[in-house]
Order: structure tokens, then C-alpha cells, then sequence
């Protein structure tokens, strides 16, 4: 057989323009039975748009939940007062006390100051709730006691004008910072800075006001604890304590109830990132030592945001096993179809061998047949994976992020479905006896 | 000495069915030189068939060897053959076999597509092919929007766009009416005034009376092989 090489060339080997000429063979043998091949994509179709339509809006949905946590500071412990639950309050003394006294204190401040390292800056608030008046335009709001480096600690920014200084706590200056939700309500036709605003019997000059914040969804909602109010007005935190003292006042429907709350709110700072969880932990211990009832709860944006990840890390996970069973549906589909067209055609594939085509022909022809079904396929996919989170923002409010490469892997996956899937009906045809194809009927 | 460009050394086929072998070819001999023009007959199971699929390498034999063009192509492997028909043998069957898909042009280009021929140079040949056998004003019609007589005229230019060295024709005339038959029978017997050399399997007298040598087997054996 040494000679044989020399006897007829065989074509191997790869050309662009002989691919070119398959391909539009392929093209045209589908467009012929359009209905069907229409079907057969359709599988690969849904695979593809769901998995991009779905990661786009899990990724806004995990986006939108990662921000505000990031707000929170990931970098702060927030220890926040909680009321305790009734039947702790009575266990602890025998009787309802007309005063309740519980939550953060100041020397709960100190202890975590002076025992645990890398903390640096402490801020503590104070959280009281109150009418807020501008002549007759009113609003409830919450006034957050607290101290100057609060907004760069908490991540929210003073917008215009500035925000209370050192000499404001110090001299329990009656100055305020409003939140930026309480502008329109109460200023709604000129600037509030340098103008006056009553709380309580008080009058407190505007200094400033914050930017707008996204509703921060806060984890720790139990009923009395401070909840976070749309609208927050800033005070110094001396102004807040001499203006307010330690019992605040509330009136209930038919009762009034007294608390002593000396703080509500405390942000920690960890120095360094990747000690927040251990000071967390210490933190804790710290609390759970000195407060016999738990009348405090501790957030950590850090453990809320490893939390977060690890739910987008399941979601993804249960999306990609969703995609996988889809394209793999889909692509039996194609085989199957593939398989059928390889038997109908039996005949073309006899006369094709006898005219000279090689198996490789035959098996590259198959073969770009089911991988432009694939393909097609995957860009229908990949334009109503796009489409859909488009319309699911625009009509539903939602936010959907589409990540660069979820369409391109999604249609890499549809392409290599198309591969997988055509090469056995591409080498059942391929295999055929040509002399048996002939015959065929 | 002029060359056979189809030698035939004792060429045997046995298939294997089941428990039985059978032999469909039992040691055929012949030679087969450029320009004529051979009928195959026989009755039917004679192995017709069977040494029209080992001349057109589309099987090989179990036994012997088989020249064409001087080349032993016997014992070739399957792509070696594939290139061997693509190159040297023109194929013309009975159902005319054009590719339904294509349009007249497209299925006279395909073995010239398989050869890797430039698209150009493929148009150009096949255009004047089917001008050839009277086809010129249909060249994008489908298969289907053609007579029987127009199929098979398709199917002789596609035969023929690769200038074979043999054209095997496989009853040829046998799905056509008389006129058609009659048309096509008169463009092989122009083929081979101009040179061709070809080989038609038949069982109809009156066609192998136009052909310059008659084979007819039977029962695998070559029974007589008279030259006209």
C-alpha cells in the first residue's frame, strides 16, 4: 500500500472558503424545512434567554441588596438598643417599672473602646422621635442625635452645606442637619440651609442637608427598637442630651410609657478589613458579658454582605443546573432532529459518497448543519435573554444587570451543545455504507 | 499498444450473511479500453449489480485486483476511494439521484465542489455542461420542476463535469419514456464519438445493441463477451 498516496490526493485539512460553501449548503438545506428547524431551535432558544434573562435579574436583585449593606459601611459594627421582649422585662424585676431602662450605654461605649484593639472611632446616637415644623408644614420624623464624623462613617454624605462640627458638641449648639427625604416636605420651594426649623419647643438652625439615601433595609426590626425612618434630622449629640435628657417620653393610646435609653445607635470602626469578623465576635462577647438581658442588637455589614454572597453563590448555582437540563433538553433536540434528517437523507449521503465525498465531508456537513441550528439558537437566545430583564426593568421596576459574560458564555454553551449533540448523527451519516445509502429508498 | 484504462484480474465478491457466504462475483476477468462502449447484462442476481459498485469503487472486492487508469484501487482505504470517484468515475443512475435541495447548477457542481475546486472555475464548467446537454435555460430550477428526460440530462453533466476516465451508467433509460430514453441514448453515443468511454448496466437488448461490446453475466461468471 506504499504507493497508494500517490494515486489521487486526498483533501485534508481546513479551508475557510470550502467551510463557507458548507455552511450555506447547511443554510439552505434548513431554511427548506423552516417550520422544523424553527421547532428544533426553539429548545435551545429558551435555554439560553432563561439563563441570561434569569442571572440579569438575580445580578440586579443581588446588586441592589450588596449597596445597601455597603452602605451600612463594611467596615462598621452597628450595635443598635432594642427593647426587650415583655416577659424578660418582668422576669427581671417582678413588676413593670414605670421607667424602662435599657439598651447601650455610655459605659458600654468605654468597655468596647478599651478593651478590644483596632477600633478606632465610636458613633454612638441618640434616636428620638419627633414633629419636625417649618411654620405649619410638619413632619415625623426621627432625630438621630449623633456626632460630626458620622457621615463619613456611615457612608452618607452631606449634600449641601456642611455638617455639625466639634464646637457644635461642644457647645451644645442648637443646629441640624435634615435628611434629604424631609426637604420637600417641609421646604418645598426654597433652600432649607440658614433657615430655621422648631422641634419640640426647640428652634434649630439648618445647617446642612444629606444626600438622599436608598431605604436601607435594616435587619433588626423588632417591635420598640428604633426603626429607620424615611426622615432623619441630625442634631449634635450634647444638644441631644441636654434638649431631651436620658427618659424619653412616649405617648401610646391610653398610656404613657417612659424609657431611659441613653444610646440607640453605635457604629464601630474596625481598622482593619480583615479583622471585622474576629472584633465582631469580641464585640459581642464584650456586650453578652455586661447586659444580662438582651436589650441590644449587633449588625455586622460585613457578615451581611459575606451572607449576601453566598445566597447570589446558591442562586447561581441553582440557575446554572436550571440552564444545564435546558440546553441539555435542547440539544437532544437537535439530535434527535439530526437523526431524523440523517435517515431521511440517507440517499442525498449515498450519492454525495458516490460524487466523491469523503466521510469528513459528510461528517462537517451533518455536523454545521446541527451547529447552525445551535447557534441560531443561541443568538435568538442571547436577543430575548436581553430583551427580557430590558422589559422586566422598564415594566416591574426591577433592577437587572446584565454581566458581559453571561450572553457570550451562554452562546459559546448553545455552540458546544450543537457539536455535542450533531456529532453522532453526523457519524452515523458519516459511516454509512455508501453502497447501502444508494439502495435506500 | 494502447493501455486498458479497466482491468479486471479475476475479481471476486462474497458476502457474508448470516452462517452463509455468498459469492456474488465468482472470478470475473475483462479489459476495458479508452473509447468504447460497453453494455453490462444479465439476469437478475447475476452480480450486476455487485460489479457495477466494485468498477465505481464504491465496494471493494473480496478477491483479485481492479486497475483503473493503470492504478490498483483493490485494497484502497475509504478516503483514497472517495477521491478515486470523485476524480475518475462519472456516476448515472437509474432515479437520475440529483440532489433535491440544489438547483440544476448546484447538483453538476458537486463533485467539483468535493475536489475542492474554486467556486468560479466550478460555475464556469458546469454552466457550459448544461448548455451541453440542452439545459441552459434552466439552471436555477429545482430537480423536482423538471421532466424525467431533463433529470437525467442534469444528471449526465454532472457525470461528466469531472472528465471521468469511465462513466458507469446504471439503467439509464429505465425509468424514462421511449422519446426521452431514445434522447438520452443518442447523447452517449455522442459522449463516445468524442472519446468517452462508458459502461451501461442493462437488461434491455435494444439499448445494448447501440453499444460497441456487450459482457453478460451469469451467476457471477462472465458468460460471454462479444465485441460488435
Amino acid at each position: 500500500m506504499s504507493g497508494t498516496n500517490t494515486i489521487v490526493t486526498v483533501i485534508r485539512g481546513f479551508d475557510v472558503a470550502r467551510l463557507r460553501r458548507t455552511m450555506r449548503l447547511g443554510l439552505k438545506t434548513l431554511w427548506m424545512h423552516r417550520l422544523r428547524s424553527l421547532l428544533t431551535v426553539l429548545g435551545i432558544v429558551f435555554g439560553v434567554c432563561s439563563v441570561i434573562a434569569m442571572l440579569a435579574i438575580g445580578e440586579g436583585a443581588s446588586y441592589e441588596a450588596q449597596e445597601q449593606i455597603a452602605k451600612l459601611g463594611s467596615q462598621n459594627i452597628i450595635l443598635t438598643s432594642t427593647k426587650p421582649s415583655d416577659d424578660q422585662k418582668l422576669s427581671q424585676s417582678g413588676r413593670t417599672s414605670f421607667v424602662l431602662q435599657y439598651g447601650l450605654t455610655y459605659q458600654d461605649l468605654n468597655r468596647l473602646r478599651l478593651t478590644i484593639p483596632g477600633i478606632t472611632i465610636v458613633v454612638p446616637s441618640r434616636i428620638m422621635r419627633d414633629y419636625v415644623w417649618n411654620i405649619s408644614r410638619r413632619v415625623d420624623s426621627e432625630i438621630n442625635g449623633t456626632v460630626p464624623w458620622y457621615p463619613e462613617m456611615r457612608n452618607h454624605r452631606v449634600a449641601s452645606g456642611r455638617f455639625f462640627t466639634m464646637t457644635d458638641m461642644d457647645n451644645c449648639t442648637s443646629v441640624c442637619v435634615l435628611g434629604a427625604e424631609t426637604v420637600p416636605i417641609l421646604f418645598p420651594f426654597d433652600s432649607p440651609v440658614g433657615r430655621d426649623v422648631r422641634i419640640g419647643s426647640d428652634y434649630y438652625r439648618v445647617i446642612g442637608v444629606m444626600e438622599p439615601r436608598s431605604k436601607v433595609v435594616q435587619p433588626d426590626t423588632s417591635p420598640g427598637a428604633a426603626k429607620p425612618a424615611a426622615h432623619q434630622i441630625f442634631i449634635p449629640l450634647e444638644t441631644a442630651k441636654t434638649r431631651y435628657g436620658e427618659v424619653l417620653l412616649k405617648r401610646r393610646t391610653g398610656s404613657l410609657e417612659a424609657e431611659h435609653v441613653q444610646l440607640h445607635e453605635v457604629t464601630v470602626r474596625v481598622h482593619n478589613r480583615n479583622r471585622v469578623l474576629a472584633v465582631a465576635d469580641a464585640v459581642k462577647e464584650v456586650m453578652e458579658r455586661n447586659h444580662k438581658k438582651k436589650d441590644y442588637e449587633v449588625v455586622v455589614p460585613l457578615e451581611l454582605l459575606r451572607q449576601a454572597e453566598r445566597t447570589k453563590q446558591i442562586f447561581n448555582i441553582v440557575l446554572g443546573s436550571i440552564a444545564a437540563i435546558s440546553l441539555l433538553v435542547g440539544g437532544i433536540g437537535i439530535m434527535n432532529i439530526m437523526l431524523a434528517t440523517v435517515t431521511e437523507r440517507t440517499r442525498e449521503i449515498g450519492i454525495r459518497r458516490a460524487l466523491g465525498a469523503n466521510r469528513r465531508d459528510i461528517l462537517t456537513q451533518f455536523l454545521i448543519e446541527s451547529v447552525i441550528l445551535a447557534g441560531t439558537g443561541g443568538v435568538l437566545g442571547v436577543v430575548f435573554g436581553i430583551l427580557i430583564p430590558f422589559f422586566v426593568s422598564h415594566f416591574a421596576g426591577m433592577k437587572t444587570i446584565i454581566t458581559f459574560w453571561s450572553p457570550v458564555v451562554a452562546f459559546s454553551i448553545s455552540a458546544v451543545v450543537g457539536i455535542v449533540f450533531g456529532l453522532y448523527p453526523a457519524r452515523r451519516a458519516a459511516l454509512m455504507d455508501p453502497v447501502e445509502a444508494l439502495r435506500h429508498e | 499498444m494502447v493501455t486498458p484504462i479497466v482491468q479486471c484480474e479475476n475479481v471476486r465478491k462474497t458476502y457474508q450473511m448470516g452462517l452463509i457466504t455468498v459469492a456474488a462475483l465468482r472470478g470475473i476477468s475483462f479489459d476495458i479500453y479508452p473509447g468504447e462502449y460497453i453494455s453490462i447484462m444479465g439476469p437478475s442476481g447475476c452480480g450486476k449489480s455487485t460489479l457495477l459498485n466494485l468498477l465505481g469503487c464504491l465496494d471493494r472486492p473480496t478477491e483479485g485486483h481492479y486497475r483503473l487508469g493503470g492504478d490498483d484501487v483493490s485494497q484502497l482505504d475509504d478516503d483514497h476511494l472517495s477521491a478515486i470517484r470523485g476524480k475518475r468515475l462519472g456516476f448515472i443512475f437509474q432515479s437520475y439521484n440529483l440532489i433535491q435541495q440544489l438547483t440544476v447548477l448546484e447538483n453538476i457542481e458537486v463533485p467539483l465542489y468535493y475536489q475542492g475546486r474554486p467556486e468560479a472555475e466550478c460555475r464556469a464548467i458546469s454552466t457550459e455542461l448544461a448548455g451541453r446537454v440542452g439545459l441552459e435555460q434552466r439552471l436555477h430550477h429545482r430537480p423536482f420542476e423538471l421532466s424525467g428526460g431533463q433529470q437525467q440530462r442534469v444528471a449526465i453533466a454532472r457525470a461528466l463535469v469531472n472528465d471521468p476516465l469511465v462513466i458507469l451508467a446504471d439503467e439509464p433509460t429505465g425509468n424514462l419514456d421511449s422519446t426521452s430514453g431514445a434522447d438520452i441514448l443518442k447523447i452517449f453515443a455522442n459522449l463516445n464519438r468524442n472519446g468517452k468511454t462508458l459502461i451501461l448496466v442493462t437488461h434491455d437488448p435494444g439499448i445494448a445493441k447501440h453499444c460497441s461490446r456487450t459482457i453478460r453475466l451469469r451467476d457471477g461468471e462472465v458468460e460471454s463477451d462479444v465485441r460488435h
